[in-house]
This record gives C-alpha cells, structure tokens and sequence, in this order.
C-alpha cells in the first residue's frame, strides 16, 4: 500500500509546497492561543488538495501562512523552492504576486470595473509584464473560466457565480504555482458551487496544482487529497485515488425547477 | 510597479468616484483662484503707486532753502535766500547727479488777447523737462542760449492753453503776456494730467530761470534746486553727497544746522509700498488659509476613502501589492485631485482677475510667480495631506483588510 501511494506521488511531480513543524501563537491580551501546533505535509506538483476543519481548527491560519499573507512563529515554510518565513513584508508581496493565485470566498472583485480589469491587475502589479501581454494573458484567462463574451462587463452586472469566475480567471493570470481557494462556493447556491466545483476540477486536469480550504466535508470526495486540521493539527491527511467528477454531480443535480 | 500603472490605477480609482473626486477638488480650486486673484489686485495695486510715484520722478531730489535764524528770529523759508545759482552749477558736478535744475517761480495773470488765466511760471533750465518726466509735444524746450540771454520765451501747459486759447488756435509762435512781460510760446507740453495728490499737472508755465530771476523777480538767489539721481537705488548716496557739497559751499561748520533742506520722493514710495504691501499679505493670507482649507479636506476625502476601501486595499495586497505600491496609489490619487484642482483654479482665478478689471476697473497684475506658486502650494498640500491618509493604506495589514466588512 505504501509503495503505491509513493509512486503516485512520484508520478506526480515535483515538490511545491514543503511545511514542517509549523507553528502559529497569537497573543491575544495575557493569553496565547496555539492556532497551529506543529503542522507538517507536502504538497507537489498537480495536487488538488482540500483543507478542512470547523472554525477554530486553524485551517485560515494556514491558509495565510501559505499563502505569503502570514509568517509562521515557528516552523518551515518552502514555496516552490523558496524558503518564505524569512522574507521580508515586500519580498512576500512579490511572492505572492508571482506564485500564488487567491480566490476568495466574496470574490473581492473591484467595484465599476470590468472583468477584463479585474483580471489584468495582477499583472499590473508586475513590471516586467507589458501593457500588450497584460491584455493578452487576461483575455486567454477569461477565455479559460469560460467569460470571453463578457470581458468588458462590470463585475457589478455580474452574478455571484460569474463573479467567482472573474475571479478565479485574475487567480490564473499570473500563471501562479498554487491555486488558494478560500471558501470559494461558500456564497454560492448548490448549482453555482458545481459549477466552479467543474471548473477547479478541469483546471487541476490541466495541471494546476489546487488548494482548497473549505469546511464543507462533501467536497473531499471531489479532491484527490484531503488533509483534515482539528485544534491546530492534521488529524487525517488522506490520498482520494479517485474523486467524484463535480461535471457529473453538476448534471445530475435537477434544473431550475422554480 | 512603474509609473504608467500607477497612474493608471489611480484614475480608475478617481474616475469611480467622480462626484466626491470633485467636490474635494472645489477646496483647492477656490484656494487656488483666490490666491491668485487676491495677488493679482495686490501687485496691481503696488503698481499704479509706483507708477504715480515714477510719473512725478521716482529718483527726484528738491532742494529748498532751510529755516534758520537770523538775530535769534525764526524765519519762514520762504524768505530766505541761501540758495544761489553758484549751488545749481556745483551740484551738476557731483557723480551720480543725472540732471539738475534750478527753480524760481512766480505767480501771476497770463493775458492773450481777450483771454487771462491766473498761473505760475517756473524759471528752469532744460534738464528740468527730464527731471518731472516732462515732454514737450509741439514746438521746442528752449536752449541754452535763451537761458544765457533771459530770453522772453515760454512753453504753455495744457490747462493753460486751454484757457488762453479756447477757440482751438495753435499757441506756439504767439505772443502772451505775463503781467507786463510780453513772451513768445515756442512750445506745449504734453498733458499729464493730474497726479495722486489730485494736483493740476498741466497748470504750468515753463521759462528760462535767467528770465524770471532777471526780467519778473528781480532777485539774484533762486528758490530751490531739483535734481535727480542715475537711477531711484541710488538716491540715498546722492543726498548725502549733495549736503556735502552744499555745507561746504555755504561754508557751514561742522555741528551746525543746514540752511537748506533736501527731499526725495523715496520717502513717499516706501510708504506707499509698506501700505500696499501690507494688503498684498493680508489678501494672501487669507487665500492661504483657503488653500488650507482644502488641503484638509483632501486629507478628509482620502482617509474615508482608504477606510471605504479596506477590502479593496487588502485584496491588491493579497495579489501583490507592496506597501509602496498602496502609498504611491493614494498619494498620487491625492496630488491628482489637487494638482488639477491647482489647474482649474489657475484659469479660474486667471478669469476672475479678468472680471475683476474688466467689472470693477481695479488695476491687477498677474504675476508669474503667483501662478507659479501657487501651482507648487497645492502639489505640495497635496503631497502633504494624502500622505497620511496613504500611509495609513499601505501600513494595513492585508489578513485583516481582506476580511473587512
């Protein structure tokens, strides 16, 4: 069994994220509160990864430690090659602005802006991508989340799940080493959240490496790995050899019977 | 991060809020405007004293005789006779003495014909044309001949042709009389109007100094002396060097009292400037404080703004932004707001001067360096007041901002 889950790994490639022993105390007044107490996986290369756990586990802690916005108490933290806890504030701005792609729960999309807006301002936070490029790399973006008839549409003329779109599609722009949702169909009504489901799962087909934070536990059978935080600890890190296709799930549920 | 995106970012950011954008402008707009109208009224103020001033002789020095005591009686300096024409021609030696004339006057009635007017005729030499900024505009000033020969000649002001030649005649050629003394007008002086004091400059009769003194006074000292230095600066020294000469010549010794007195226009300038100065400051005080004004509302504007835009800050955070990146977006949102106000104030203020003439009649000046400063001000008020609305943004920690409600 071992030697399986070895090999998939191997199959799977390269090294992306590395934690180990990670450590996050606050201090709240007299009191520290322990949000993660020594955590430790890795995740490689076109892993879709969900993190679960209830509020308190830990697990948005985490996800700001991973994704560039935190810096652990104690602990590693080796992102793509690059050892983040003893960045600088600016270095991790660059970080993230190069390797990470955000989505967030209430998409955090400009207001009175377009989509093709919204999608380029990565990119305009990186000198060394042109205004031409820009305009390219937002485009084939869109085209990607499946918006390219509504690139010039406001994100206030938009619904929820279009919003999510745009902004999974500024997520892939910068052609980012890890996906980070956060919550991302948490608004979402059950047919929406399929749909963005289907979306995630096509671009982890094509290669993305995917992590999703979620305290939703049906998702886990659409990821094909599922790490399970409790009071600041994984409690169950479990390889899912075959996930469920969100597209069939998303098909199967009925149509707008209203 | 370069500079066309920030500017980019900056102005999506503006153009959402067109409206707030504004408003917040109008504070340095009016600022603007009015620091440029208020200096504009001031320096236009200043310069119609100085051109009085100038008009009468900016750099003219009166020489008159001083009062002194003769037998312990005080007399009136009218009667004295300390100034004689050997001072005149010592003075046209000292340096920095442009030109130098002597004075005697005496009043009487003009007669031509069935017409008389009572005036003064002014016994001069021709640098004395020179010295009032006088000009003669038909005919000729008299020469140094007709100085030396006490010729009976004359030039007429514009009053006094008026009222000695009402039908239109021209006077140059024609012969008037002074009291008994027939003389030939061989010129007319261009009018000049009447200067500040609300005085008649016209009403003048201009003669050789040799033919009052000889031929309508009879007397051998003259009344006073009018000089003018090279330029107005150099007045001062050319004072103290003309009461040299005149101490010596008069054989003065040293401790004793002058028995002339000498003055200057400078005298008169300078208060005239300290007062105008002093309404230049006051009206620039208050646009200052306009100008203010709008400043904080800017600072106002932007701190609601970053506070309105937690999320947004957060999220550009999040996907890259450095704390630099946030502070240069809203201080360059701050210096656009008041950098075009400053723009749309220069032209408002540059037409309310324009009103300001055109409806009160107000003498203004627009000076460069108003609008060159004020320009500058509000770039600065700008800089100043988003600064710490924008380093309040960039210091955010984008964890929290991003989950700002």
């Amino acid at each position: 069994m071992n030697e399986i889950i070895e090999e998939i790994i191997i199959e799977e490639g390269s090294e992306i994220i590395r934690v180990e022993n990670l450590r996050r105390h606050f201090k709240v007044g007299d009191e520290t509160v322990k949000a993660l107490r020594g955590v430790s996986f890795t995740i490689r290369k076109g892993e879709f990864v969900t993190i679960m756990g209830t509020s308190g586990s830990g697990k948005s802690t985490l996800l700001n430690i991973l994704g560039c916005l935190d810096t652990p108490t104690s602990g590693e933290y080796i992102l793509d090659g690059l050892s983040v806890q003893s960045m600088s504030r600016n270095r991790r701005a660059v970080t993230r602005n190069r390797k990470i792609g955000f989505v967030f729960q209430n998409y955090n999309l400009l207001p009175k802006t377009t989509a093709l807006e919204n999608v380029e301002l990565p990119l305009l936070y990186n000198p060394e991508v042109t205004a031409k490029e820009r305009r390219e790399r937002a485009v084939k973006a869109l085209e990607a989340v499946g918006l390219q008839e509504r690139i010039y549409h406001k994100s206030n003329q938009m619904s929820g799940g279009q919003q999510q779109r745009v902004a999974i599609a500024r997520a892939l722009v910068n052609d980012p080493v890890i996906i980070l949702a956060d919550e991302a169909t948490g608004n979402l009504d059950t047919r929406t959240s399929f749909s963005i489901l289907t979306l995630f799962q096509e671009l982890h087909d094509r290669g993305s490496t995917i992590i999703f934070v979620t305290h939703n536990p049906e998702l886990a059978d659409y990821s094909s790995r599922n790490i399970v935080l409790r009071d600041g600890k994984i409690i169950t890190d479990t390889i899912n050899p075959s996930p469920l296709s969100a597209k069939e799930a998303f098909e199967a549920l009925p149509k707008d019977t209203d | 991060m370069n500079l066309i995106n920030l500017l980019k970012i900056a102005f999506k950011a503006l153009s959402n809020n067109k409206l707030r954008c504004f408003l917040t402008m109008l504070g340095i707009i009016i600022g603007v405007a009015s620091v440029i109208t208020m200096l504009a009224i001031g320096q236009g103020s200043k310069n119609s004293i100085r051109d009085q001033i100038s008009e009468m002789g900016s750099n003219m020095i009166m020489i008159f005789p001083g009062n002194m005591q003769r037998g312990g009686v005080r007399q009136s300096s009218d009667n004295m006779e300390t100034l004689k024409v050997e001072d005149y021609k010592a003075l046209s030696t000292v340096p920095g003495v442009a030109a130098v004339s002597p004075s005697v006057q005496s009043s009487g009635q003009l007669v031509n014909g069935n017409n008389n007017y009572p005036s003064s005729v002014y016994g001069i030499n021709s640098d004395y044309l020179d010295i009032r900024k006088l000009k003669v505009k038909d005919g000729s000033m008299f020469t140094d001949h007709d100085v030396k020969a006490a010729a009976k000649v004359c030039i007429l002001g514009k009053t006094v042709v008026d009222n000695l030649f009402p039908d239109g005649t021209d006077p140059v050629g024609r012969v008037i009389r002074f009291g008994k003394i027939p003389m030939t007008v061989i010129g007319v002086l261009e009018s000049k109007g009447t200067n500040s004091m609300g005085m008649d400059q016209d009403d003048i009769v201009l003669a050789p100094y040799t033919t009052v003194m000889k031929r309508i006074l009879a007397i051998d000292h003259i009344q006073g002396i009018f000089a003018s230095a090279v330029n107005e600066d150099d007045t001062e020294a050319t004072i103290s060097r003309i009461t040299e000469v005149l101490r010596s010549n008069h054989k003065i010794t040293e401790g004793s009292e002058n028995d002339f007195q000498i003055r200057s226009q400078q005298e008169l300038s300078e208060m005239m400037n300290s007062t105008s100065d002093m309404m230049t400051i006051l009206l620039a005080c208050i646009a200052g404080i306009s100008l203010l004004v709008g400043g904080i509302g800017i600072m106002n504007i932007m701190y609601v703004s970053v506070t309105e835009r937690t999320r947004e800050i957060g999220l550009r955070m999040a996907i890259g932004a450095r704390g630099i990146d946030i502070l240069s977006q809203f201080l360059i949102e701050a210096v656009i707001i008041s950098v075009t106000g400053g723009i749309v104030g220069i032209i408002l203020g540059c037409l309310a001067t324009w009103l300001v003439t055109a409806i009160a009649q107000w003498p203004v000046d627009i000076r460069m360096y108003s609008v060159g400063v004020s320009f500058l001000v509000c770039t600065i008020t700008g800089i100043f007041f988003g600064w710490y609305p924008a380093r309040k943004a960039s210091n955010l920690d984008p964890i929290e901002a991003i989950r700002y409600e």
